[in-house]
C-alpha cells in the first residue's frame, strides 16, 4: 500500500509530513522524530488547559476542515464547569472532491493525530473521543485501530496516561460511504447510529453535540498540528504563516499537474510555488482554471491564481475559499460546462433531501447543466441557474447548499462566453475535453 | 445467523461506545455483516437490529443511507470506480470506459456470470492516486489506467480460479 518514494516528499516546509518514508507510522518512528514529547511536557509540567488553549489561540490556527474557524477559539466554547461526559471528535470523513491529506496523515503519520487529538481532550476535559474515518479507505482505518492499539500498549491512552492520573480514551470509527457526513453535525447523527441528516443549529455542538453532551468536532490536519504548536510554542506556529493564517497546510494538489499528491507549506505560499512543486502543469499546457480549495469553492481562473498566495485571506480576497486545500487543476483543453456538470451531478447525488430549497434546487441545477452540455441549453438558462443558486444558497440546514450553489455562479461568473457557446453553437469550445 | 468471528468482531465494535449506545455500532455491524453474507438480506438487517436491541427500521434506513451497503446480491467483486472531477481529470473517464466496455456492462449493472458489479462512485479522498477502483470496499486500488484494470480483471478471476477469497 505504500506509494512510490516520490509522494512521500511533502516539501522542504512540511512539520506535520516530515521524515516519513510510508513504512515508518508507528508507535517508535513517531517517538524517534520527537513524538509524544509534547503530551508528556503538558502532563509533567502540569500545564493548565486555560494554557493550551490560550497557546493554540496564539498560533492562529485555523481549522483545516473548511470553514477555517480558529481552533482555539473554537475550543474555548467548551463548557469548562460541565460536569458530565463531553466528547471530542475528529472529522476525517475525508469527501471535499479533491482532497486526500487526512488519508496522508492516518496512513503515514497515525500518531501524530492520536497526540493532537489527546492534547485537545486535555485542554477541554473530554474523556472520550471518536475518529471518524472515511469509509473508502478501509486500509487506513486498519492502520488507525493499529495505532491506537500502540498508543493505548504504551500508556498513551487510556486510564492514568503516563502515570499523570489523567485519562482518556480514543476510539475509531467509519463511515460508509456518505459525503453528507463530513458536515459535523450529520457526522454527529451517524456516529449515534443513525443516517447523516445534518441538525439544525443552533444549539450548537459545543453545547448539544454526541448524544446530546458537549462535543468539539475538528479536522484530521487541525489536531495533527497541535503537537508542534505546544514544542515550538504558539507564536512560532502563527510565524510560520502571516498574520491571522498560522502555520502551514497541506494541499492536496490533483488534476492536470505533472506529480498530483499533497504538498505541504507554509501558508502565504504563492500559487505558483505551489505549481511548481506538483511539477507544473501536465505535458507543458497552459493553466486555464483552478479550484483553490475543494469543489464546493468558487473556480478561479488561472490569472488571478498565478498572482493568489495561498493562505485564507489572500484566497477569499481573489474570490474564493482555502476551504479544504484541495486544489484541482484544469488546462485549456478543459471543458467548463462539462467540469460544472459532473460537479453539480455529485452535489444531487449527495443531497440528504431534508431542505426543498437543497433537494429540488441541486436536481434543478444538474438537469440545466446537463442540457446545455448536451446542446439543449436555452438563451435564458443562464440567468436561470444563476437564480436558482442564490434560491438555495442561505436558505438551507446546511452548507452543502451552498457547495452546490457557489460552483455553478463562479463557473458562470469567470466562463460565461463558454456556456454561452454551447447554447448558441450546440457544442463545445475548446478542442478536447473531461 | 452470523459467524461466531463476527459476533466476536461485532462485540469488540460495540465496546468502543457508551453501555446505553449500542447503536452507534450498527455501521460496523452491518459491514461485518456484509463481508460474511455479500450483501444484506432483510433477515440479515434483522438479525442486527435483534443484536443491538435497535427497531429493524432504524438498521434499515441506515443500510439504505450509505452508498457502501449492498441491499441487493452484487456480483463476486464489486468493483467500485471514482468519476469525480479531480478523477475524470486525471483520466478516469478514459478508465471508466475501458472497465465498462471490457466487461459489457455500465455502472449499476453487474456482468451475466455473476462476477462483477460495476458501480460509479464519488470522491473516495485518494484523488492524488487517480484513476481509483474500489474491491468489495475494501481494497483501493490506485493508478488503474487501462492496462492496470485489465490486469486487476485477470487477478480477481485467477483468483477465484484458484479458489482464493478476495
Ligand atoms: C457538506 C459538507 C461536507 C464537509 N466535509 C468535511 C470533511 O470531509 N472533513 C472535514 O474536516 N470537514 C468537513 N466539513 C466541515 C465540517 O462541518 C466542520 O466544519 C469541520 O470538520 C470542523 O473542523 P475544523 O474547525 O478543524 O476545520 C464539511 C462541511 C459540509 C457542509
Ligand atoms: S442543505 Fe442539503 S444536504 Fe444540507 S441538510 Fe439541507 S438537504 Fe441536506
Ligand atoms: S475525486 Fe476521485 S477520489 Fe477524489
Amino acid at each position: 500500500m505504500n506509494a512510490p518514494a516520490e509522494f512521500l516528499d511533502y516539501g522542504p516546509e512540511a512539520i506535520i509530513m516530515t521524515g516519513l518514508n510510508g513504512r515508518n507510522w508507528r508507535l517508535d518512528d513517531y517517538v524517534r522524530r520527537g513524538g509524544y514529547d509534547a503530551l508528556k511536557k503538558i502532563l509533567a509540567s502540569k500545564m493548565s488547559p486555560a494554557e493550551v488553549i490560550a497557546e493554540i489561540k496564539k498560533s492562529g490556527l485555523r481549522g483545516r476542515g473548511g470553514a477555517g474557524f480558529p481552533t482555539g477559539l473554537k475550543w474555548s466554547f467548551m463548557p469548562q464547569q460541565f460536569q458530565g461526559e463531553k466528547y471530542l471528535v475528529c472529522n476525517s470523513d475525508e469527501g471535499e472532491p479533491g482532497t486526500f491529506k487526512d488519508r496522508d496523515i492516518m496512513r503515514y503519520n497515525p500518531h501524530i493525530l492520536i497526540e493532537g487529538m489527546a492534547i485537545a481532550a486535555y485542554a477541554m476535559g473530554c474523556k472520550r473521543a471518536y475518529n471518524y474515518v472515511h469509509g473508502e479507505i478501509w486500509d487506513t482505518y486498519e492502520r488507525c485501530e493499529h495505532a491506537l492499539d500502540e498508543a493505548y500498549k504504551a500508556g498513551m491512552l487510556g486510564d492514568n496516561i503516563l502515570g499523570s492520573g489523567w485519562s482518556f480514551h480514543l476510539y475509531n470509527h467509519h463511515g460508509y460511504g456518505a459525503y453528507i457526513c463530513g458536515e459535523e453535525t450529520a457526522l454527529l447523527e451517524s456516529l449515534e447510529g443513525k443516517k447523516g441528516l445534518p441538525r439544525f443549529k443552533p444549539p450548537f455542538p459545543a453545547s448539544y453535540g454526541l448524544y446530546g453532551k458537549p462535543t468539539t468536532i475538528n479536522n484530521t490536519e487541525t489536531f495533527a498540528a497541535v503537537p508542534w504548536i505546544i514544542n515550538n510554542g504558539g507564536e512560532a506556529f502563527l510565524n510560520l504563516g502571516r498574520p491571522n493564517n498560522g502555520g502551514t497546510k497541506i494541499f492536496s494538489v490533483s488534476g492536470d499537474v505533472a506529480r498530483p499528491g499533497n504538498y505541504e507549506v507554509r501558508l502565504g505560499t504563492p500559487f505558483a510555488t505551489l505549481l511548481e512543486m506538483a511539477g507544473g502543469m501536465r505535458d507543458g499546457r497552459t493553466l486555464k482554471a483552478c479550484i483553490p480549495g475543494g469543489s464546493s469553492m468558487p473556480v478561479l481562473p488561472g490569472e488571478i491564481m498565478m498572482a493568489t498566495d495561498m493562505d485564507y485571506d489572500s484566497i477569499a480576497k481573489a474570490g474564493s475559499m482555502l476551504g479544504s486545500g484541495a486544489v484541482i487543476v484544469m488546462n485549456d483543453t478543459r471543458c467548463m460546462v462539462r467540469s460544472l456538470l459532473r460537479l453539480s451531478y455529485f452535489y444531487f447525488e449527495e443531497s440528504c433531501g431534508q431542505c426543498t430549497p437543497c433537494r429540488e434546487g441541486t436536481g434543478w441545477l444538474w438537469r440545466v447543466v446537463d442540457r446545455i452540455e448536451h446542446g439543449q441549453g436555452r438563451n435564458e438558462d443562464l440567468d436561470l441557474l444563476v437564480s436558482v443558486s442564490d434560491n438555495i444558497a442561505g436558505r438551507t440546514i446546511c452548507a452543502l447548499g451552498d457547495a452546490a450553489a457557489l460552483p455553478v455562479k463562479s463557473f458562470i461568473k469567470h466562463f460565461r462566453s463558454e456556456f454561452q457557446h454551447h447554447i448558441d453553437h450546440k457544442q463545445c469550445l475548446v478542442p478536447a475535453y473531461v | 445467523m452470523l459467524s461466531a468471528d463476527a459476533l466476536a468482531r461485532i462485540d469488540r465494535e460495540i465496546a468502543k461506545y457508551p453501555v446505553d449506545q449500542k447503536q452507534s455500532a450498527v455501521m460496523s455491524a452491518l459491514a461485518i455483516a456484509q463481508d460474511e453474507k455479500g450483501w444484506l438480506a432483510t433477515e440479515t438487517m434483522d438479525f442486527v437490529a435483534a443484536y443491538l436491541g435497535m427497531p429493524p427500521i432504524a438498521v434499515y434506513e441506515v443500510a439504505t443511507f450509505y452508498e457502501m451497503y449492498n441491499t441487493e446480491p452484487t456480483g463476486r467483486f464489486k468493483l467500485t470506480m471514482c468519476t469525480n472531477l479531480p478523477c475524470a481529470l486525471q483520466g478516469a473517464t478514459e478508465a471508466a470506459k475501458h472497465l465498462q466496455d471490457t466487461l459489457g456492462v455500465h455502472f449499476g449493472e453487474s456482468t451475466a456470470d455473476g462476477l462483477f458489479t460495476l458501480k460509479e462512485g464519488e470522491c473516495m479522498g485518494a484523488c492524488g492516486d487517480a484513476p481509483v477502483v474500489l474491491v468489495n470496499n475494501k481494497r483501493m486500488c490506485s493508478w488503474m489506467r487501462p492496462d492496470k484494470i485489465d490486469g486487476l480483471l485477470a487477478e480477481l478471476r485467477a483468483a477465484l480460479g484458484s479458489g482464493a477469497r478476495s
